[in-house]
């Protein structure tokens, strides 16, 4: 069937500069560059550019410019050029259209309407540089109250504890699972945590055994309805595990590792036959009710000796305060909401893009609703989707947020520039592909050093803001939305933060 | 050989398992359980890294959901019936269940051997999956509720139907990707997921078969009923039509 489809990008090559050496031809692995053997000259194939920019990047001559090209139809304020061409592409097709990375559309982006205070005359503001400000913190249950013994030599906590991980700073990387992401992609994830003193998530698709005793010490390990991989060890190995029920990019709905990703090294580690598909039912199927889920939390606590906190995932979508409550009254001891921009592998472009909410109304409006309910203290809470930089960071912590979770940032990080094709394993940047010709592109001992970096500076970041605000512990900003003000936000949006408008 | 006993009458599925495991770290070779009154994942927190001593434990009276969900390596005898999630994510090891079990049973299982004497509820061996030569088995002596064999990945179903109910379940398959379900006794067409191929005996059926029910009938003399009779029914196989049922479903 001839395809009516338009390219989306064009490739803009500098035939002056250009000297026909190839380089783009190596660097796309979508085929966009073609050598024109007769003529003795590069060419491009529009239709298959992706615009992730690897050629441009790479190109040694700067010869080659991608560019979106204007939409060729008649403007349509109605029928837009994607409208359009996701019809086309259904009717080509009759396939679901997938999609990676998180939702690019115009969803109120509410970090950008909320600004932070800072300290002028009445309190002094702080120096970062010169006093010590603590962004250490500690995920896990916290006790109703402490009962203390003092035996005239020292003081005894006589208060069963909780088990709780500690984060040097507010950040952790998001569940990206081996398979989903090269080997590299993944390992620098896990030496970056290391190095910095945070967490990494390994995602539904297991942990590599050779990982396991260097780094499980900063993995938090993931359970999800597909359950690759996961066995004593697994579980054993890592610092917390998580229970994945829902993912900000597609809430309710499961996921499918398509066979050509599942090479035999993720195979071995996910513990299925290499080249079968690797399906996520959307339910648990000993999950229908918080009474189940209850039954998994301790059947992972068990599972682990109660020595490790157990998360639970879940997107966030309409009354989840409530069911935020519920779980965590079924025994998590922490609670990660993934809000409606966050990334993904592959998704339904028509979920990704229609389903759930944004994490900036939920974290502030499920803080408030376990406050009222006098469990906040029994659980930790964690943001994730569309955390962009570290003034996002804060304002989820003053927004009720323990810590947040990065994905998106981390990839970019690494290389990523949002070209939404992470579901083909193409990856030009070596991040979400399983070919090791393209994710050799990835020097693991680069990778974690941009990964740290990027910690590094927003910690930085964000003590600064911190100091400015006259707060010298992350700990006295949680939940303290007096700090923050909404600018030209509705009242609703007002309640539903729990924030005053600017001026007040 | 150092067997010891444990009265879990009163006591916590926490409080039952934290003995369980202190009797391991004891180096205890056998616990049995009297008095269970639907306790949790008992087996579940007897890993211990760098051991590969294997526990046998027997269950006296009916053990809660999650029987050895995530076990690694041990063998269960259920002196009775079983609640639902027997074996979930179950490593190794084996279960023997004198009784009937609840639903999803052996979900997500990944290894080791699961024996219920009678019949199941709905979605046994959910997503149940394998790898090389770990390939769990799932014998059920009596039949099936719907859904059996959802989401299969991998691994081995044997439905026997030795009682006298018919095999009524529908769906049987669903999303079935991988692994073999064989099935004693007729089943209709229109009882099994479209994504499913059913035929008769194969290479190599008959002995696996032979193996798995020759062990079957060896752990419940009670049934009276030696392998080679049961042998002589007719079997159907079920088969995974694609390793990629939803291999079509996008568009790129």
């Amino acid at each position: 069937m001839r395809s009516f489809l338009f390219p989306e990008f064009q490739v803009i090559r500098d035939e002056v500069k250009c000297n026909q050496c190839r380089g783009c031809e190596r660097q796309c692995s979508f085929g966009t560059h073609i050598f024109d053997e007769a003529k003795e000259r590069m060419i491009s194939d529009d239709m298959k550019c992706a615009a992730c920019q690897r050629c441009a990047i790479f190109c040694p001559r700067g010869a080659i410019t991608i560019r979106p090209t204007p939409s060729p139809y008649r403007p349509n304020l109605g029928w837009s050029r994607e409208r359009i061409e996701d019809i086309k592409k259904a009717a080509e097709t009759g396939g679901v259209i997938l999609t990676g990375s998180g939702s690019d559309k115009g969803f109120p982006i509410y970090w950008d309407h909320i600004v932070l205070n800072a300290s002028q005359v009445t309190n002094p503001s702080i120096d970062p540089l010169r006093e010590p400000m603590e962004l250490r913190t500690f995920l896990g249950a916290k006790p109703d109250f402490l009962d203390l013994k003092y035996d005239g030599s020292e003081v005894k906590i006589e208060t069963e504890i909780s088990p709780n991980i500690v984060i040097e700073t507010p950040i952790m990387f998001s569940a990206m699972s081996y398979g989903a992401i090269s080997y590299e992609a993944f390992s620098s994830l896990a030496r970056a945590s290391k190095e910095f003193g945070t967490f990494f998530n390994t995602g539904e698709g297991g942990m590599p055994k050779d990982l396991r005793e260097d780094y499980g010490g900063n993995a938090i390990v993931q359970v999800a309805s597909g359950r690759y991989g996961v066995d004593a060890e697994y579980l054993n190995c890592a610092a917390a595990v998580e229970i994945k029920v829902g993912q900000g990019a597609k809430p309710g709905i499961g996921g499918h590792l398509t066979a050509p990703k599942v090479t035999p090294t993720v195979a071995s580690t996910r513990m299925i036959p290499a080249g079968t598909d690797a399906i996520s039912p959307a339910p648990h199927h000993d999950i229908y009710s918080i009474e189940d889920l209850s039954m998994l939390i301790y059947a992972l606590k068990e599972a682990t000796n109660y020595e490790k906190p157990v998360s639970v995932k879940i997107a966030a979508v309409h009354n989840f305060a409530a069911i935020a409550v519920g779980i965590v009254r079924a025994g998590a001891d922490i609670v990660a909401i993934d809000g409606i921009r966050g990334g993904t592998g592959a998704a339904p472009k028509v979920i990704r893009d229609n389903v759930g909410i944004p994490v900036e109304l939920a974290i502030s409006a499920v803080d408030r609703r376990l406050r009222d309910e006098g469990i906040r203290n029994r659980c930790s809470l964690v943001a994730a989707g569309g955390i962009r930089c570290s003034s996002d960071v804060i304002k989820a912590i003053a927004l009720g947020a323990d810590a947040c979770y990065i994905g998106t940032a981390a990839l970019i990080a690494m290389g990523c520039t949002l070209c939404q094709k992470c579901y083909t394993g193409n990856c030009n940047w070596g991040i979400c592909t399983g070919d090791p010709k393209l994710s050799g592109r990835l020097n693991p001992d680069i990778t974690t050093q941009r990964l740290s970096n990027l910690i590094k500076a927003w910690s930085m970041e964000i003590k600064e803001m911190l100091g400015g605000m006259g707060i010298n512990a992350l700990e006295s900003l949680r939940g303290n939305r007096d700090h923050l003000r909404g600018v030209g936000l509705n009242e609703w949006e007002l309640d539903v933060l729990g924030i005053k408008g600017a001026g007040e | 050989m150092k067997i010891v006993e444990v009265d879990a009458s009163g006591l916590s599925h926490k409080g039952l398992n934290d003995k369980l495991r202190d009797h391991m770290l004891a180096g205890v070779d056998k616990i049995v359980i009297k008095n269970v009154y639907g306790q949790r994942y008992i087996g579940t927190r007897l890993y211990s890294p760098g051991s590969d001593k294997k526990l046998e434990i027997e269950v006296f009276g009916t053990p809660g959901s999650d029987l050895a969900a995530f076990m690694t390596g041990h063998y269960i005898r259920v002196h009775g019936n079983v609640q639902d999630g027997i074996g979930n994510t179950m490593d190794e090891g084996s279960v023997v269940v004198e009784g009937r079990g609840g639903d999803v049973v052996g979900m997500s299982m990944r290894g080791g051997r699961i024996f219920i004497r009678d019949n199941v509820g709905y979605r046994a061996a959910l997503h149940m999956k394998e790898y090389m030569d770990k390939k769990p088995v799932l014998v059920i002596g009596g039949t099936s509720q719907d859904f059996l064999g959802e989401y299969m990945a991998g691994g081995i179903v044997i439905l026997l139907g030795l009682g006298d109910k018919p095999l009524k379940a529908n769906f049987i398959g669903t999303g079935m990707h991988g692994g073999v379900i064989y099935l004693r006794g007729c089943v209709d067409r229109a009882q099994v997921a479209k994504e499913v191929d059913i035929s008769g005996l194969e290479n190599g059926d008959a002995e696996l078969l032979d193996k798995c029910v020759g062990e079957f009938v060896k752990e419940f003399p009670e049934l009276k009923i030696s392998k080679e009779e049961i042998l002589k029914g007719e079997f159907s196989k079920l088969m995974p039509l694609s390793k990629r049922p939803y291999g079509k479903m996008y568009a790129y």
